[in-house]
């Protein structure tokens, strides 16, 4: 294979697209990590869910996209509160252990709602501004690319203003620092749980809704990219929230540089190896506090 | 969270096994004995990771991918040396040992869900190997022609005979799990995942316990694995793949974390669900995520819970199971 600066760049354009995917994803997992210190099973379902809600609303009625992506995140986000009002509220001892295990109940009935209302076909959205190719370097760019990093970035903006300067975001905060201390000062914790279940599904909902133009989408697409967003989210360091875009991006560029230089059949392999690495040797993530207690 | 183990869970696990000894008798055909067999396997896998979840405190996102490295291990022995499935057990239960002690032991150092991460990536990487092997494991297709147990020179093949043989292996398992629970060593596992630092003040070596549990909880995983694979005579990679290790823990949690009996009902759920859903249509599967949810709601406990409310409730809460520690 002849390397060259093209090559190189058409690897970097690719990895930062999924990477960006990832991030989103991962940014997710961490907003409900750090409120419950449980793993959300169904971010994954809920990026599915985004993805297949948009492509059937831009499928049923001729809507610009400028309407239809709102509505279907908004739609996801309502998902996201009922199954934490539902499932998570309720439990008498919402331990992480326990509020883990019922994500993943309600991971699996949103893939089978979403399955049974909106079909098993793949379905797609086309591209937000056409699907000629830049050129840059030598290497081509999808303008589909150039609008999911820009996307990533005002999520992470937006989630970033919302937890610096809001009141909600800042009791967040509070209650992910200590639960019991948030309470005595007035903070209403669940509440604060609540909407972590309802900013990740509708950050979820983003990331679906922006790679389905170049991947298509089904109901089963949800468990790779949470399993891809979650490793990512490990990567950067959980609950770190700008560790989810170094994590995204980082996983991204790994994953399209080890298909092209090692094999294809092996990329993911590679990647795990690197978790692992990082895992054993920096346990807090890339980003992580140094906060591990060794036993 | 643990129930109590004492002379009447043994009783109560030889009465069980005296009642499966009619199984084959009773069975209305070799479709419901294989699944009584594929239960037996099963129970092994819940019991194992039951050990590790309720007495350690630490989730394994890989109990399929050693379940997996059991079954290939034994069978590409078998399949592509003709090495004895005899020798290809211990083979497999060194090899499972060793990776369970290089995953482990970083990670079990660490106060948190590391083990969860670690093993998570681990199964991800051993899925890719069991795929990308493809001299070994014959790739994607799966690995065909594994040879059956012979026990002085008659092989133990016909669904009858593996019965009861499974039947003397995972009995003999159940035993040793209940001995070492049963024993100093299981008093200082329920100590530690009561209070850890508490049981480090009494002189418990945590690490030491936490990795002892780890790898016996693996290695018995290995063992279910090496059992399904000569009784199947074929494996291939999506039997133990992210998916498995995730229903194995939701199993876990649905009979009972820390819970002897609760092991069998998840197992139960984890033998007939895929048989469930293969035969009526999608609406199981939504079914499954809301009853899921339903019994973590209502049975913190898990199903062993819900038994030992009932038998308190109705019975005397005898059998060793109606008390908790």
């Amino acid at each position: 294979m002849q390397v060259d600066s093209a090559l190189l760049l058409q690897l970097a354009f690719g990895g930062i697209a999924t990477g960006s995917i990832y991030a989103l994803v991962a940014l997710g997992f961490n907003v409900v990590f750090k409120s419950t210190d449980a793993i959300n099973f169904a971010q994954g379902e809920w990026v599915m869910a985004g993805g297949m809600m948009a492509a059937w609303l831009h499928q049923q009625f001729a809507w610009p996209l400028l309407a239809i992506v709102p509505l279907a995140v908004a739609c996801v986000a309502v998902l996201g509160l009922a199954s934490e009002r539902l499932s998570v509220y309720p439990l008498s001892q919402p331990s992480p252990m326990a509020i883990t295990l019922v994500t993943i109940g309600f991971a699996i009935a949103t893939k089978a709602l979403v399955m049974l209302t909106l079909g098993k076909l793949p379905m797609s959205l086309p591209s937000f501004s056409g699907t000629e190719s830049i050129v840059l370097g030598g290497a081509s760019l999808q303008p589909q690319a150039l609008w999911i990093v820009g996307l990533l970035l005002a999520t992470m903006a937006g989630v970033h203003l919302f937890f610096e300067r809001t009141v909600m975001g800042k009791a967040m905060k509070a209650a992910a620092a200590d639960r019991e201390a948030a309470a005595l000062v007035g903070i209403n914790v669940a509440r604060t749980v609540m909407w972590a279940f309802v900013i990740a599904a509708a950050v979820g909902a983003i990331a679906g809704i922006i790679i389905t133009p170049i991947t298509l989408t089904s109901f089963s697409a949800g468990t790779v990219l949470g399993f891809k967003g979650f490793s990512a989210a490990m990567l950067g360091g959980l609950g770190n929230l700008p560790g989810a875009l170094v994590g995204g991006l980082l996983l991204g560029l790994l994953e399209a540089f080890s298909a092209a230089f090692i094999s294809s059949a092996y990329k993911d392999a590679v990647a795990f190896v690197v978790l692992l690495l990082l895992l054993f040797f920096r346990p807090a993530g890339l980003l992580g506090r140094a906060q591990v207690q060794k036993v | 969270m643990h129930s109590a183990i004492g002379p009447a869970t043994y009783r109560g696990l030889a009465v069980l096994w005296l009642v499966l000894l009619v199984v084959p008798w009773v069975a209305p055909n070799n479709y419901i004995l294989n699944l009584a067999t594929l239960w037996l396997i099963n129970l092994l896998l819940v019991a194992s990771l039951n050990l590790l979840m309720g007495y350690s405190g630490q989730i394994s996102l890989a109990h399929g991918a050693f379940y997996g490295i059991g079954a290939y291990v034994s069978g590409v022995l078998g399949a592509k040396y003709g090495i004895s499935p005899w020798l290809g057990l211990p083979a497999a239960l060194a090899v499972t040992g060793a990776v369970a002690l290089i995953v482990g032991w970083p990670t079990l150092k660490l106060r948190g869900h590391y083990l969860a991460m670690a093993t998570l990536g681990f199964n991800a990487i051993a899925s890719v190997l069991f795929v990308e092997l493809r001299d070994w494991t014959g790739g994607p297709n799966g690995l065909v022609n594994i040879p059956p147990y012979v026990l002085f020179g008659w092989k133990l093949d016909s669904d009858r005979v593996f019965f009861y043989f499974t039947l003397v292996m995972a009995g003999a398992c159940l035993v040793l799990l209940l001995n070492l629970l049963d024993s100093r060593t299981g008093r200082a596992l329920r100590a530690l995942s009561t209070a850890e630092i508490g049981a480090e003040c009494m002189g418990i070596d945590v690490h030491r316990h936490k990795m002892l549990v780890f790898m016996v909880s693996a290695m018995i995983a290995a063992l279910a694995g090496c059992l399904y694979a000569h009784h199947n005579a074929f494996v291939s990679p999506e039997s133990f793949d992210f998916m498995t290790s995730t229903m194995l823990v939701v199993m876990v949690a649905l009979g009972g974390t820390g819970h002897w009996w609760g092991a069998f009902f998840g197992a139960l759920v984890y033998t007939a669900l895929p048989e469930v859903l293969r035969s009526v249509g999608d609406l199981e599967m939504l079914v499954f995520g809301v009853s899921l949810v339903l019994v973590m709601l209502f049975f913190p406990r898990g199903l062993g819970g819900a038994m030992d409310w009932v038998l308190a409730r109705f019975g005397r809460g005898r059998a060793g199971s109606g008390r908790n520690d």
